[in-house]
C-alpha cells in the first residue's frame, strides 16, 4: 500500500466512525499518519479527509476482526476504544492491520510495541473501572441514587452492567465528570447520555446521618498500631479521594428528626 | 433511651472496634447475579470498597452483633473480666445499616461476628434471626460472611450457613498447648469439629447442587480461618504447616494471620508495649501464597532446622538461593511450574511468558516491554543463552550478597518495613493477597 506522508483522516469520534476509517484506508490502499478526534483544534488551511460514519460499513470492519483475527481480539478493540492511551485510533488501528495481516497469532505478541501498548491501556481500564465497583459513593436523593465519578478512561460502559444488576430494582445516575457522560438507570432501563453540567440539590438529615455513619466506621476499622499511609496510597490513590464520602468534610445535619432507623435497642442478649 | 442517633452511632463505634482485629475482610469466592425484587450481587474476585488508614481492605459492614460475651480470651478485649461497655444491634438496626451502606455502595456486604451472649447455641440463634430478618424480608442478596461460634449445635451451624456466603470460625492460637493457656473455654476439638462439619455440608450441598438445580447453597464462597501470630512461642513452620494441613484436609478458601496486637496485660501474653510483628505476618501471607499458586510445599519452606522466616530476604527468594544449582532458567523453555520459582517472577508473569513464547523467542527487552519487573529475576534467568548484558556475576556468592543488600532492612525499624519495599509478588499479588483472595 502507498504510504501518503501526510495523510489525515478525521472522524466524528465514535466507535462505528472510527471502523469506517479503517474501512476507507484498506478500500483506497491508504494509510493515515493521524486519525483526528473532533475535539483536536484544527489548523486554518485543514487539509485532513473528512470520513463520513456509515453504518454498514462500520458493521462489515467490526465483523471481520472474529473470522480474520478472534473474538478476542474484537473485544480488545473495543475496550480499547475506552480507554484514554493517547492516539487509541491510531494505535486500534495499527492493532487491526497487524492482525489482518498476522491473524490470531496477534494475541500473543506481547513484545511488539502496538499489542504490548494496547494491552496495557486497557489493562489501565479494566483495573480502573474494577477499582470504581468498589469506589463508587451514591447520595441519596429522595428515591434515586447519584453518584459523580472522576475516571481517567471511559469506564461508565463496564460499570453499567455491575450496577444495572445489582442496583435492580433503584434508580440511579453515575456522573462521569470527566467525560460529561451519565450512565441513567431508571424502570429497568440504561442509557448513557451527554450531561455539561450537573448541579445536585441539598442533601437531607437522613443521608448526612448515614455519611457519618460511614465515615466513623471508616475511622473506627483501622487499627493504629498498624497505620501505613503509603500502602493505602498505592491502593487508594488521592485522586479517587475527592468523591469518596469517608474523606468527604462532613456537612453539618440539617434539623432534628427524621430517622430511617428504629429509636431503640431492644437488644436481649446482655446478660 | 436518648435519641436513636447517638445509640447506634456508638453501638456502631464499639461494635466494629471489637471485630477490627479479625483481619478478612474479602468478599470473594462466589459469583451471584442480582435479581429482581432484591437487592444486591456478588463478584467472584470479590470487591474493595475502601481501604482504611493502616492500609488493609474494607469490602464488608465488620462488626459484632454484641460484645457481650461469657468467655475469658486472654488476648481479646471482649473477655468477661474486660471492664467495657456492652452493647448490642438489634436484628432490625443491623438490616438497617447493611442495606443503608449497601445502597450508597459503601460496602459489598456484611461481616457478622459475635461474642457469646449465654451460650454459644443461644449466640448462634440470634446471629440466624439476624440473618434470616436481612435475607427474607430486607431481600439482601449480598455477601454475607459469618463467625461460626465454637460449640454451638451442627443443627444450627447448618442453619447459619445456609444464610451465609462464607463462613469463619478463628483458631487464633495455632497449637493445643496455646489455647489452653489463653482462651481456656475453647479446646482445640471445639473448634475443628465445626469445621470439619462446614466442610463436609459445603461438599455435600455442591453435589447437590449438581443433582437438584434448586438445592439451596450452603457457604457457597468457603470457609476460612484466622491465626494469630506473635502472642505465643509458636514458630512459623507450626504455622506453616498447621496452615497447609487446613487447606488439604478441610479445603479452606483462606487461612488469615493477624500479627498480634497487645490489648491486654497478662502475664501469659508478650507485653502491652511491643510492636505488632507486621514482617513475620507479611512472610507467613507471602509463604501461604507460594503454597495456595505457585505449587509450593510448607516443607520446602521451613524446616525443624530452620524453622522460622527469614525477614532479610523473602521466603521464594530464600528457597531460589538455597537451590541455585537449579538456575538460571531459560526463559524460552522453562516450564511454568519452574517459572514461577524465579524470584521476581508472579502469576501473571509467567503466563505472559507462556503467551509470548507462542509468537517466538523472548529477549532481555521482551521482557520489559511484558511489564516484567528484571530487579531479581535477572540474576535468575537466562534469554536465548544469554544472562543480561552488563550483569556481571562470577559466583553463587555473589548473587547471595546482591540478594541480601537490596534487603537491608531500614533498622532501628525492622517491623515497620513497607509491604512494597519489596518486588517478590507485584504490587497487584500483594493486593489481591490481602484483599480479595480467591
Ligand atoms: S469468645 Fe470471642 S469474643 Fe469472647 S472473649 Fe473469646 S475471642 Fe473474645
Amino acid at each position: 500500500m502507498p504510504d501518503s506522508a501526510d495523510l489525515v483522516y478525521a472522524y466524528d469520534g465514535s466507535f462505528e466512525g472510527l471502523m469506517c476509517c479503517v474501512f476507507e484506508s484498506y478500500e483506497l490502499r491508504e494509510i493515515p499518519i493521524v486519525i483526528r478526534h473532533p475535539g483536536v483544534p484544527q489548523s486554518l488551511f485543514d487539509t485532513a479527509k473528512w470520513i463520513e460514519t456509515d453504518e454498514h460499513k462500520a458493521e462489515r470492519v467490526f465483523n471481520s476482526i472474529p473470522l480474520k483475527i478472534s473474538c478476542q481480539a474484537q473485544e480488545l478493540v473495543k475496550l480499547g476504544f475506552l480507554t484514554c492511551v493517547p492516539h487509541k485510533e491510531l494505535l486500534i488501528y495499527h492493532f487491526l492491520r497487524l492482525g489482518f495481516k498476522v491473524g490470531n497469532k496477534v494475541m500473543t505478541m506481547l513484545t511488539d510495541d502496538t499489542v504490548h501498548t494496547l494491552l496495557k491501556a486497557v489493562r489501565h481500564l479494566t483495573s480502573e473501572s474494577h477499582k470504581y465497583k468498589g469506589f463508587v459513593r451514591f447520595s441519596v436523593y429522595g428515591e434515586v441514587l447519584v453518584a459523580v465519578i472522576e475516571p481517567k478512561n471511559f469506564v461508565l460502559p463496564l460499570l453499567s452492567q455491575h450496577f444495572c444488576n445489582r442496583f435492580q430494582n433503584e434508580e440511579f445516575m453515575i456522573y462521569d465528570k470527566t467525560h460529561s457522560m451519565a450512565l441513567i438507570y431508571q424502570s429497568q432501563k440504561a442509557e448513557l447520555i451527554f450531561v455539561d453540567e450537573l448541579t445536585l440539590p441539598d442533601v437531607d438529615r437522613t443521608e448526612v446521618e448515614y455519611r457519618q455513619l460511614w465515615k466513623q466506621f471508616y475511622n473506627t476499622i483501622a487499627i493504629e498500631g498498624r497505620t501505613n499511609p503509603r500502602c493505602r496510597m498505592n491502593l487508594m490513590p488521592k485522586r479517587y479521594w475527592g468523591q469518596l464520602t469517608e474523606f468527604a468534610t462532613t456537612p453539618t445535619i440539617p434539623t432534628f428528626p427524621a430517622a430511617a432507623l428504629v429509636k431503640r435497642s431492644q437488644f436481649q442478649g446482655k446478660s | 433511651m436518648g435519641c436513636w442517633k447517638i445509640d447506634i452511632f456508638d453501638k456502631l463505634t464499639i461494635l466494629s472496634d471489637s471485630a477490627k482485629y479479625d483481619v478478612a475482610c474479602t468478599s470473594s469466592g462466589v459469583e451471584r447475579s442480582g435479581k429482581p425484587g432484591s437487592i444486591g450481587s456478588a463478584a467472584k474476585a470479590g470487591i474493595c470498597h475502601s481501604f482504611s488508614a493502616d492500609g488493609r481492605c474494607i469490602s464488608l459492614l465488620k462488626v459484632l452483633m454484641t460484645n457481650v460475651c461469657v468467655y475469658d480470651c486472654k488476648y481479646c478485649i471482649n473477655r468477661v473480666s474486660n471492664d467495657i461497655t456492652r452493647v448490642g444491634f438489634t436484628p432490625i438496626e443491623l438490616a438497617e445499616l447493611t442495606i443503608n451502606f449497601y445502597r450508597r455502595n459503601y460496602i459489598e456486604g456484611l461481616f457478622l461476628s459475635s461474642g457469646v451472649i449465654k451460650n454459644p447455641n443461644n449466640t448462634t440463634e440470634q446471629m440466624i434471626k439476624a440473618l434470616e430478618l436481612l435475607r427474607n424480608v430486607y431481600h439482601f442478596s449480598g455477601y454475607i460472611h459469618v463467625k461460626a461460634i465454637p460449640g454451638a449445635e451442627s443443627e444450627l451451624i447448618t442453619r447459619l450457613g445456609l444464610l451465609a456466603d462464607r463462613m469463619s470460625i478463628n483458631i487464633e492460637l495455632p497449637s493445643q498447648e496455646s489455647l489452653k493457656l489463653l482462651a481456656p473455654d475453647k479446646t482445640k476439638e471445639s473448634i475443628l469439629r465445626p469445621m470439619g462439619l462446614i466442610s463436609t455440608q459445603i461438599q455435600e450441598h455442591s453435589t447437590d447442587l449438581a443433582q437438584y438445580r434448586h438445592a439451596s447453597k450452603f457457604v457457597p464462597a468457603g470457609q476460612s480461618t484466622q491465626l494469630i501470630v506473635g502472642a505465643t512461642p509458636d514458630t512459623d513452620h507450626t504455622i506453616l504447616t498447621l496452615t497447609e494441613g487446613l487447606y488439604r484436609k478441610y479445603h479452606l478458601k483462606r487461612v488469615f494471620f493477624s500479627a498480634y496486637m497487645p490489648v491486654a496485660e497478662h502475664s501469659l501474653l508478650p507485653s502491652i508495649d511491643i510492636k505488632p510483628p507486621l514482617l513475620r505476618e507479611h512472610r507467613l501471607y507471602q509463604a501461604d501464597w507460594l503454597l495456595r499458586f505457585y505449587g509450593f510445599e510448607a516443607k520446602e519452606l521451613l524446616d525443624e532446622q530452620n524453622p522460622n522466616f527469614n525477614l532479610q530476604v523473602d521466603p521464594k527468594c530464600n528457597w531460589a538461593l538455597n537451590h541455585l544449582e537449579q538456575f538460571p532458567l531459560e526463559i524460552n523453555k522453562a516450564p511454568y511450574e519452574m517459572l514461577l520459582r524465579v524470584p521476581g517472577i508472579g502469576v501473571t508473569s509467567a503466563q505472559r511468558i507462556l503467551t509470548a513464547r507462542r509468537s517466538g523467542q523472548i529477549d532481555f527487552s521482551g521482557l520489559k516491554k511484558m511489564g516484567i519487573v528484571l530487579k531479581r529475576a535477572q540474576y535468575f534467568i537466562t534469554c536465548k543463552g544469554k544472562i543480561m548484558q552488563g550483569l556481571n556475576i562470577t559466583s553463587d556468592g555473589a548473587i547471595r550478597a546482591l540478594m541480601a543488600d537490596q534487603y537491608k532492612l531500614p533498622s532501628p525499624y525492622p517491623e515497620q518495613l513497607s509491604l512494597f519495599n519489596e518486588p517478590f509478588i507485584t504490587r497487584k499479588d500483594v493486593q489481591q493477597c490481602l484483599t480479595v483472595p480467591i
